[in-house]
């Protein structure tokens, strides 16, 4: 007895949990099963405390019956049941078309030979079965008011108690109400039948009122329309005559000046336009937040540290994601929406804001023209008009952009076409820039940009991404021509650079891969022969485009770091056999120099080269107090390459800048001009050693970096009297000697390992925790494959005990039966028994 | 044939032989001529003629072996045909020609362990003769050619390895398995003998290269190589590296003692060893031979300060490898710490106290000194070499970094390494562009021009 209380109790415990679901059945609380818990585990979610096990089971041997039984039971049959009904299970055919196909059908069936002698055509009509002659009986007495004006259209109650059969009026009931089943039972037909004309009288009144309403609300906004039209439109007279006579105003011309209305007042002030010193301020700003961000990268370090910040939480956090450190508010500046909007284009070119500028203006044109109906032919005409100018203008604008043409060019220029496909192929790209000028060749790219704008069609991106590489290789064949035609490069490079702004990632990759060929191609002629020669002067080109294209500043940079490896093999690996080699050679420490001239990297191979260089035009003695190291040896072949003797070509020498054509052929060849060459070399020699000497001032090793350069300058001292030479050796020596003995950082003092408990965030109880993603799914999916095969298992064997149990229960069945009839038997031979003793008896008597 | 000594033709003609046996002393004259011809044909200008001359010659000898035409005076004797060998030979080590391509033909048969062990006796025989007719100056071709034919030679490592004959002879089998030490002794002597003369530079190396693993372990008394070990580590450059090899083993495996080895090593630091072929090789063994703990820490201390002060000069693929090697130096010799961690010491040094050219290395105040190099290379345009560089500001972990894999690094290893790196996003240049040069205070602006011919 306690039990069956404890139970009550429980039970009283979960029933206002099942009241609050809203109508759900009330369970009988004898048939509840509360699985009790022993403890309260917090924030453990329980599925099972509560159930209903009468009920579970009960469905399931409604289940079973419905499925196992019917198979147990036709288990040796062969028969199949076939429904032959039309169209039954073709969904393909609507309901309307399959009962008028099945109803000719049907016609067709009954159109046999039976019906040859049919005279009296007219057949019963049905309606679920029913003849509608005995409903129609039923008609008579609804509705007998039939004035309402939407002729037929039948409420949906009156269809339902009138074709339903009844039936859904019922249970409609039944489902709403939730009236009590005594109250339900009662009701005669006849009353049903009264109520429903209640209901649908009261219909049409409110119907009737609904209307009205709507009328006078309708004429009111009329009203009130008249009165607004007067104000904004002088045809008021006309309006108002269709008013009058159309009660609606047709929809499209309201629907039009209720919208236009709307637009109207949606407009804003425009913004102001920005004066010069405001738009000069913004410039600054944003460049001193790039040059701030190029320091960041350049110290490296500071990343890492930024990486790791999030993971370090104080005490104080209030762990709502504010960081003070950084200043990310967004700069409210014309130049930075755009950056935002173009995907990181850090720096619009001006043709590409003006040419946005322009695509706004038309736009605000276009708007206009829809704006104002009444002017409409005049306005467009204008509009286009407008955008024709604008057009104009922009090509004005372009062609001044390209600086001034001669009127010749002016001409030839007039036939280039304004649009431009993107090339496929670099060969068609090279025909499209074959035999025009630099100007027409700049005006080429810069309309294929910007008539391939990304922005314009979704192809574009990738078109112009390979362009990038078109040009790339293009100058790069400019520069190994017999003639490089390094004018042309020249101005090339603003088109490629415009690209690169555009495609970061395409763009480094490119010039990525063109490095990487280099490289590879170097380390194949090392392998097969042992040494290697300088590159052309392409090569040497798409270096110095690297560095105007990337920060060379920077810790780590995909493309630049690669060039800086590229360039140090350079001065190590390639021998230096000839002048060329020695001017090419240069040419890349220049590289080194400008590479590192912001950030102030030490570059030892740069300062090797240039004391080889040193070395070689000294005269061929054996070398003191300094080593050259490999692509110079201190004996060999190749020493005084830079060696001048002649004191006529000492005296007449003059300071030239060197052309870069040298460096694929060399022509002169008269001594004069070489050892004017040599004495060149040897002042960019001397200038690049004075600039080394400023650049590494600050390094701990200064002296020592710079001792063999020192000694050489010294040996040199005899032989020149030159303003480059004696800056270059006053600078190295004006530098102060300091050495302050170095001391570890101090190392931090590691924590003592404290007890405190690791806080981890935890999804799910019961759970383990941690683990990959992938390996949480295995788990997940092995759990319920667990489960699943738990399932299973117990339905198979409930299966089998519920077809024992049919199989037990028609045993006995038959068991009974047998005895009955085995009684009934029996019975039938004792009472003829009796009968034939009774008879035997009787005539014994008689 | 006529077996045994042959005498001469005329006097067999004349002297009271059979018919028969003149026949075959006849026959045996044209053998030697045939034989004698042959030889001349090994230096025929066409390399067919000598390859097909050298197999002819080859079977002979194999047939010899097999049939010999000395009389065998008791049963075991050894009968080769040496003196035919000493032919074959000799036309292969012609003195003013290269003969590589034909003694590449030949080492098939250096396969065969009789053949080998006579060979080498004729190289042995023939490096005298030679050499003595030339008075010592140096031959570079018969020298090449003769490292061609020598330095490919397989020596058996156990006895029971010989066992591939050209000819089996049951008595000569078991002969030279006896004398498994006389065939390293005959090998130990030819190369004696090849390195007692002066040898061509690039030879030198060649000979070095292979002498650790090739020569030195087949000898009976590699402690005879110390000699010309000695004289090759006091050569200097790229030559005393390579002779580094060899002196470890003997140091290591026969207790050489070396006086002066580790100043000799110091003094051979110069700025090429970072640029040298053989760097990895030099290093693997600097990191061995500075691998004791018993090392006196001046000593140490000098080393880093002389491989720092070097490191100014070396390319990055070096300087990844010889800053952890620096490093692990440091944690082996903590004394040496000083050289980083200096707390109390003297401020505002207007010098490094570091003698550079000071030979001896108890001489040359590397202790007193800082290593304001390794700083220098915080600032390298690498950004690995500056990381590693950073390291030693802080305190060095206990862990010895491993540097085996550093040691061959190659420059386009790190190139492509760079290349291969995936970057999240690349950064650019927001300097507007205005040409090629037209950087503000760009270097070439001020060197080169772009326009070509018009100037000069």
């Amino acid at each position: 007895s306690s039990r069956a209380r404890c139970e009550a109790a429980e039970t009283r415990v979960v029933a206002p949990g099942h009241a609050g679901l809203g109508g759900a059945a009330l369970p009988n609380p004898f048939e509840v099963k509360v699985n009790r818990q022993k403890f309260n585990i917090l924030g453990r979610k329980t599925k099972n405390d509560v159930g209903l096990p009468g009920v579970s089971r009960s469905k399931a041997i409604k289940k079973r019956t419905q499925t196992l039984l019917k198979e147990y039971k036709e288990r040796e049959k062969t028969n199949v049941f076939k429904d032959k009904r039309f169209g039954e299970y073709n969904t393909k055919i609507s309901p309307e078309e399959k009962m008028i196909r099945r109803f000719t059908l049907e016609r067709q069936q009954n159109y046999g030979k039976k019906n040859i002698y049919n005279l009296n055509e007219d057949e019963e009509l049905t309606h679920y079965g029913q003849s509608l002659a005995e409903i129609e009986k039923l008609n008579d007495i609804i509705d007998s008011d039939s004035d309402t004006e939407e002729r037929g259209t039948l409420s949906a109650e009156l269809t339902a108690a009138h074709f339903g059969g009844g039936g859904g009026l019922l249970r409609k009931k039944a489902s709403s109400g939730q009236l009590d089943e005594e109250e339900e039972k009662p009701k005669s037909r006849k009353e049903l039948i009264e109520e429903m004309i209640a209901k649908s009288k009261q219909e049409k009144q409110e119907r009737q009122t609904r209307r009205e309403s709507a009328l006078e609300l309708t004429e009111k906004l009329d009203n009130d329309w008249k009165e607004i039209q007067t104000l904004i439109a002088h045809r008021t007279p006309k309006s108002e005559r269709k008013d009058k006579e159309v009660e609606k105003p047709k929809p499209d011309e309201y629907d039009m000046i209720v919208r236009e209305l709307g637009f109207e007042m949606k407009a804003k002030p425009s913004e102001r336009m920005k004066t010069e010193e405001e738009l000069a301020k913004e410039e600054q700003a944003r460049l001193q937040k790039l040059e701030a961000d190029r320091l960041r990268r350049m110290r490296g370090i500071d990343e890492q540290v930024n990486n790791k910040k999030p993971s370090h939480i104080s005490a104080d956090d209030l762990a709502d994601g504010f960081i003070l450190d950084k200043d990310d508010r967004c700069l409210l500046s014309y130049k930075e929406e755009e950056e935002e909007e173009g995907g990181k284009e850090d720096n619009e070119n001006e043709e590409e804001s003006e040419e946005e500028s322009v695509n706004e203006d038309e736009e605000d044109v276009a708007a206009d023209s829809h704006s104002d109906l009444e002017s409409d032919l005049e306005s467009e005409e204008e509009a286009t008009g407008n955008k024709e100018q604008k057009k104009h203008k922009t090509n004005e604008n372009e062609s001044q952009n390209v600086k001034e043409l001669d009127p010749k060019m002016e001409a030839a220029k007039s036939e280039l076409p304004y649009t431009f496909a993107v090339p496929e192929s670099y060969e068609t790209f090279k025909s499209l820039l074959a035999g025009r000028t630099i100007e027409q060749q700049l005006t080429i790219l810069e309309r294929i940009q910007k008539c391939n704008h990304p922005s314009l069609a979704v192809g574009n991106k990738a078109k112009l991404e390979k362009l990038f590489g078109f040009l790339l290789e293009y100058i790069g064949e400019l520069a190994t021509l017999d003639l490089p035609e390094l004018r042309t490069i020249d101005k090339l490079v603003l088109p490629l650079y415009n690209l690169c702004q555009m495609f970061p990632e395409a763009a480094s990759d490119s010039v990525k891969f063109i490095l990487r060929d280099a490289a590879h191609d170097m380390a194949e002629v090392i392998e097969v022969k042992g040494r290697a020669t300088f590159p052309g002067l392409d090569t040497l080109i798409y270096l110095k485009i690297t560095s105007l294209l990337f920060p060379t500043s920077d810790f780590w940079h995909p493309v630049v770091t690669p060039a800086f490896m590229y360039m140090s093999q350079l001065l190590t690996k390639c021998r230096i056999t000839t002048l060329q080699d020695v001017i090419k050679g240069l040419f890349v420490c220049c590289l080194f120099l400008e590479y590192v001239s912001l950030s102030r990297r030490f570059v030892p191979e740069l300062i090797n080269f240039l004391l080889g260089v040193l070395h070689i035009s000294l005269p061929k003695k054996q070398a003191q107090g300094y080593t050259v190291v490999h692509p110079f040896t201190p004996v060999g072949k190749n020493l005084e390459l830079l060696l001048v003797c002649d004191k006529k070509d000492l005296e007449s020498w003059q300071k030239q800048n060197l052309p870069l054509s040298t460096v694929t052929r060399l022509k002169e060849t008269s001594t004069t001009e070489i050892n004017h060459i040599r004495l060149s070399c040897l002042a960019l020699c001397f200038d690049l050693i004075k600039k080394c000497a400023s650049l590494y001032e600050s390094l701990p090793s200064f002296h020592e970096i710079m001792h063999p350069v020192r000694i050489l300058l010294a040996q040199h001292v005899t032989r020149f009297c030159n303003e480059w030479y004696h800056s270059a050796l006053k600078e190295l020596e004006n530098k102060v000697k300091h050495y302050t003995p170095l001391i570890c950082e101090k190392k931090k003092p590691v924590p003592l390992k404290q007890y405190t408990p690791k806080i981890v965030k935890v999804l799910e109880f019961g759970r383990k925790q941690g683990g990959s993603k992938k390996e949480q799914e295995r788990k997940q999916l092995i759990r319920k494959h667990k489960r699943e095969l738990k399932g299973a298992i117990r339905e198979i064997r409930k299966d089998n005990q519920f077809l024992a149990r049919t199989q037990l229960s028609e045993i006995m069945e038959r068991d009974s039966a047998r005895k009955r009839k085995v009684k009934e038997l029996l019975g039938s031979l004792a009472t003829q028994e009796g009968e034939w003793k009774a008879m035997k008896r009787k005539k014994g008597k008689n | 044939m006529f077996v045994g000594p042959l005498p001469a033709e005329e006097a067999s003609l004349a002297g009271n032989y059979s018919a028969e046996d003149k026949y075959k002393i006849w026959m045996r004259h044209r053998y030697k001529d045939c034989v004698g011809s042959l030889a001349e044909l090994m230096g025929h200008a066409a390399f067919q003629v000598k390859e097909l001359s050298l197999c002819t010659l080859m079977k002979f000898v194999e047939l010899e072996a097999r049939y010999p035409l000395i009389k065998v005076e008791w049963k075991g004797s050894l009968t080769f045909p040496r003196e035919l060998l000493k032919v074959v030979v000799d036309g292969l080590l012609p003195i003013n020609e290269d003969s590589s391509l034909l003694i590449s033909r030949f080492q098939e048969y250096m396969e065969y362990d009789d053949i080998r062990y006579f060979v080498i006796k004729a190289v042995t025989e023939n490096i005298g003769q030679v050499m003595q007719k030339t008075k010592e100056r140096p031959l570079p071709f018969y020298q090449q050619n003769v490292f061609a034919l020598i330095s490919p030679i397989n020596m058996p490592n156990k006895e029971c390895d010989m066992v591939k004959f050209m000819v089996k002879q049951v008595c000569l089998t078991h002969c030279l398995q006896f004398c498994f030490k006389a065939h390293r002794q005959a090998f130990e002597k030819m190369w004696l003998s090849f390195l007692k003369h002066k040898l061509p530079t690039g030879l030198y190396k060649k000979v070095l290269v292979i002498l650790h693993d090739s020569i030195l372990p087949y000898m009976n008394e590699p402690t005879l190589m110390i000699d010309f070990l000695t004289v090759a580590y006091g050569i200097g450059g790229a030559i005393s590296l390579l002779a580094l090899n060899g002196l470890f083993i003997l140091i290591h495996q026969h207790n050489l003692e070396y006086p002066d080895f580790y100043k000799k090593l110091y003094s051979l630091l110069d700025p090429s060893i970072y640029h040298v072929k053989y760097r990895a090789r030099f290093f693997h063994l600097a990191d061995l031979f500075l691998s004791s703990s018993h090392l006196p820490a001046y000593l140490v201390a000098a080393f880093i300060k002389r491989l720092s002060r070097l490191a100014l000069t070396a390319p990055p693929e070096a300087l990844l490898m010889v800053i952890p090697f620096i490093c692990n130096l440091f944690r082996r010799h903590p004394a040496c710490r000083v050289l980083v961690h200096r707390p109390n010491g003297p401020e505002g040094m207007s010098e490094d106290p570091y003698i550079m050219e000071e030979e001896k290395p108890s001489e040359s105040r590397a202790l007193e000194s800082s290593l304001w190099e390794i700083q220098s290379l915080q600032n390298h345009y690498h950004p690995d070499v500056a990381k590693a560089a950073a390291i030693l500001n802080q305190s060095l972990s206990e862990i010895e970094d491993d540097i085996s894999g550093l040691l061959e690094l190659s420059a386009y290893e790190l190139f492509d390494k760079e290349v291969k790196k995936k970057a999240i996003d690349v950064p650019l240049e927001f300097d507007q562009v205005r040409g090629l040069f037209g950087k503000k205070n760009d270097i070439f602006a001020e060197h080169f021009t772009l326009d070509g011919c018009d100037l000069l």
